[in-house]
């Protein structure tokens, strides 16, 4: 009978009912954790909020909507030198920064998008690698802006005369911004739009057949995914206080895509454990080495290439081993299995 | 004029070896549509295969640069097999990924063994320099710009006159024809990353002995070659090779002029300015064909 027939149910957000009161014990453990890190784990911690909103960005744009970008680290310089020149020169408050920083950000990004989205996928790669080098350059020779290669100094984030002039300060912004985004990331994966990205990304011809504006939703994804790199890029600066071309090379674009590859493509929860996992590699690199250098002296010098090596075979190994990234293995442990019951969370 | 000549000449020796690494990676994307970021780290080794050769052993240059191809073919063999192949069907990103991952393994593999100072080169070339013409020039650059031309002969002879060649045409044509008429297919990908392996060891060899000296940024020739494979159309062999030259030329004319104006760097960002004004006014770049049609 199809009268019968039921609308498929809609996706909802949580795949079981445990889901919600789960995510409000971690955030309120997450919320909580500041009062006891050291500072150096502190920082460590803003840096994997900061990399989280980052990953997330080119989460939309390559895991969902299936285009590559090698630009992230030029977007979060755009976002970076913007919040230096906004918050700097005007003294503005970073709730306003920050959301012009991520403007900026994807203005940006749509000025190298536009030619090569019209293309395949593969060109969108080249014309955001080709942004990377003009944006360093602009970086490095726009001297009344940007402080040339010294870097410029970003004024500590504030609000009314309250300044975030620290780590502990600043991981309640940090944190409370990347809750915000990645529930907007989350819900968009549900709407009109995140389903067209994923359209997209699995069959672009059928998806314009069946009357999805194509190069509009590429181009708004895009968008998307460099205002969340440019926000990304302003919490940097405001972390660092201090921004210079340097912090911003290409091997930074490649942590990104490799957070998304370790973490899941696609995946709201492999964009936060792909940030963790591969903001975490070196600092547990950097442990391990410097106690093994009291017996091998030499470890400290091979550090840096045992961390590139590391991090190059964390890419290799994980999509031989799970193509589908740590949120895949997450969802199908044995324990979230037993939490589930047979509500589907092998889903 | 002299000026002038003379960045005309460093384009166009350095335009050869983009040549030669960007032939290596329009032969892998030509293959298995994939864009091989570990181009410059293919070059990098080779140079320093090379120089651990010449430093360990008496054996002239030339066979200590014929030793170092024969290496990378087998690398190149090695890595398509180990490292490529698991992956062969999957969406273009992971394949993209991993050669970004090969190429940091590959440059942790440089730093560890050999370190990051600058390493001589021995002087293989004969230093003082050629009159041609008014033009003082390097005997190296001679010798270089003779080496690139003879490869180049070589490998489209490669492809235009053997069997091989041919196999390996009707493969980048279509892999279900060429599977259907008898062509072992993954016998022609591993054949691309070993004939991709080698001239870019090749290019890699000839930079450090025209430099005098190997480091950690030769890999960056990886990352130029992209603008010229742009320029040239990405599945096109003769695009490779002239889009190389005009490259090299370019970035060489704009470090001469344009740099005395912005202080320093334009050598470096022009290219990539040329990159995204060809995606906008001409994508398939010189000589490239249906791949960069619009979606």
């Amino acid at each position: 009978m199809p009268a019968e027939r039921k609308a498929p149910k809609p996706l909802s957000l949580f795949k079981t009912r445990y889901g919600l009161p789960a995510l409000g014990v971690f955030l309120v453990a997450l919320f909580s954790l500041p009062s006891f890190a050291s500072a150096y784990w502190l920082d460590v911690l803003c840096r994997i909020g900061i990399a989280t909103i980052g990953a997330m960005g080119l989460n939309i744009l390559t895991g969902w909507t299936g285009q590559i970008s090698l630009g992230n680290a030029a977007f979060l310089a755009v976002g970076g030198y913007a919040t230096a020149a906004l918050a700097g020169r005007f003294a503005l408050p970073f709730f306003i920064v920050i959301p012009l920083a991520g403007t900026l950000a994807a203005l940006s990004g749509m000025l190298f998008g536009i030619p090569s989205l019209r293309l395949r996928g593969l060109y969108l790669a080249m014309a955001t690698l080709a942004a990377h080098f003009i944006v360093i350059f602009v970086a490095v020779h726009w001297e009344s802006v940007t402080g040339g290669v010294n870097g410029v100094a970003v004024p500590a984030a504030s609000l009314f005369g309250v300044e975030l002039d620290d780590d502990r300060r600043l991981y309640y912004l940090i944190y409370a911004l990347a809750t915000l985004l990645l529930f907007f990331a989350g819900n968009l994966s549900r709407t009109r739009p995140g389903r067209a990205f994923i359209a997209i990304r699995d069959q672009e011809i059928a998806a314009g057949v069946i009357g999805i504006d194509v190069y509009r939703y590429k181009l708004f994804a895009f968008a998307v995914s460099s205002f969340y790199v440019g926000v990304a890029g302003a919490l940097l600066a405001y972390q660092a206080r201090l921004i210079s071309p340097e912090n911003f090379p290409i091997t930074l674009a490649i942590d990104y895509l490799a957070m998304i590859i370790v973490g899941g493509l696609g995946s709201v929860t492999g964009s936060v454990l792909g940030a963790v996992f591969i903001t975490l590699l070196p600092e547990l690199l950097r442990v391990g080495s410097s106690s093994l250098a009291g017996r091998y002296p030499g470890m400290v010098e091979l550090f840096a290439s045992l961390k590139m090596g590391v991090f190059g075979l964390t890419i290799i190994l994980s999509l031989a081993l799970q193509p589908e990234g740590l949120a895949a293995r997450w969802r199908s442990s044995k324990i979230w299995r037993k939490v589930a019951g047979s509500q589907g969370g092998s889903a | 004029m002299e000026f002038f000549l003379q960045l005309l000449l460093n384009g166009l020796v350095v335009g050869g070896i983009y040549a030669l690494v960007a032939l290596g990676f329009v032969i892998i994307y030509k293959a298995s549509s994939t864009l091989n970021f570990a181009q410059g780290e293919f070059l990098m080794l080779g140079a320093y295969i090379c120089l651990a050769i010449l430093d360990r052993s008496r054996v002239p240059f030339a066979v200590a640069f014929a030793l170092t191809l024969l290496f990378s073919v087998a690398l190149g063999l090695l890595l398509e097999r180990v490292v490529l192949r698991p992956l062969l069907g999957q969406p273009v990103i992971s394949m993209i990924m991993v050669t970004l991952g090969l190429s940091s393994v590959l440059k942790a593999l440089v730093q560890g063994v050999w370190g990051t100072d600058t390493r001589p080169f021995p002087a293989v070339f004969a230093t003082e320099p050629v009159m041609l013409g008014p033009l003082p020039v390097s005997q190296g650059y001679l010798w270089s710009l003779g080496c690139v031309a003879v490869l180049l002969v070589v490998l489209t002879a490669f492809f235009r006159l053997t069997r091989l060649g041919l196999a390996m045409r009707a493969t980048s044509f279509s892999q279900e024809v060429a599977l259907s008429m008898g062509i072992p297919v993954r016998r022609i990908f591993a054949l691309s990353w070993s004939i991709a392996a080698a001239v870019s060891a090749a290019g890699g060899i000839l930079l450090g002995a025209m430099r005098g000296g190997v480091d950690g940024s030769l890999a960056f020739y990886g990352l130029k070659v992209i603008p010229v494979v742009i320029l040239g159309g990405l599945d096109s062999i003769s695009g490779a090779i002239a889009g190389g030259l005009i490259i090299g030329v370019l970035e060489n004319l704009s470090g001469g002029y344009l740099d005395p104006l912005v202080g320093g760097g334009a050598k470096d960002v022009a290219p990539f300015v040329a990159l995204v004004l060809i995606l906008m006014f001409r994508p398939t770049g010189l000589f490239g064909t249906a791949h960069a049609r619009r979606a």
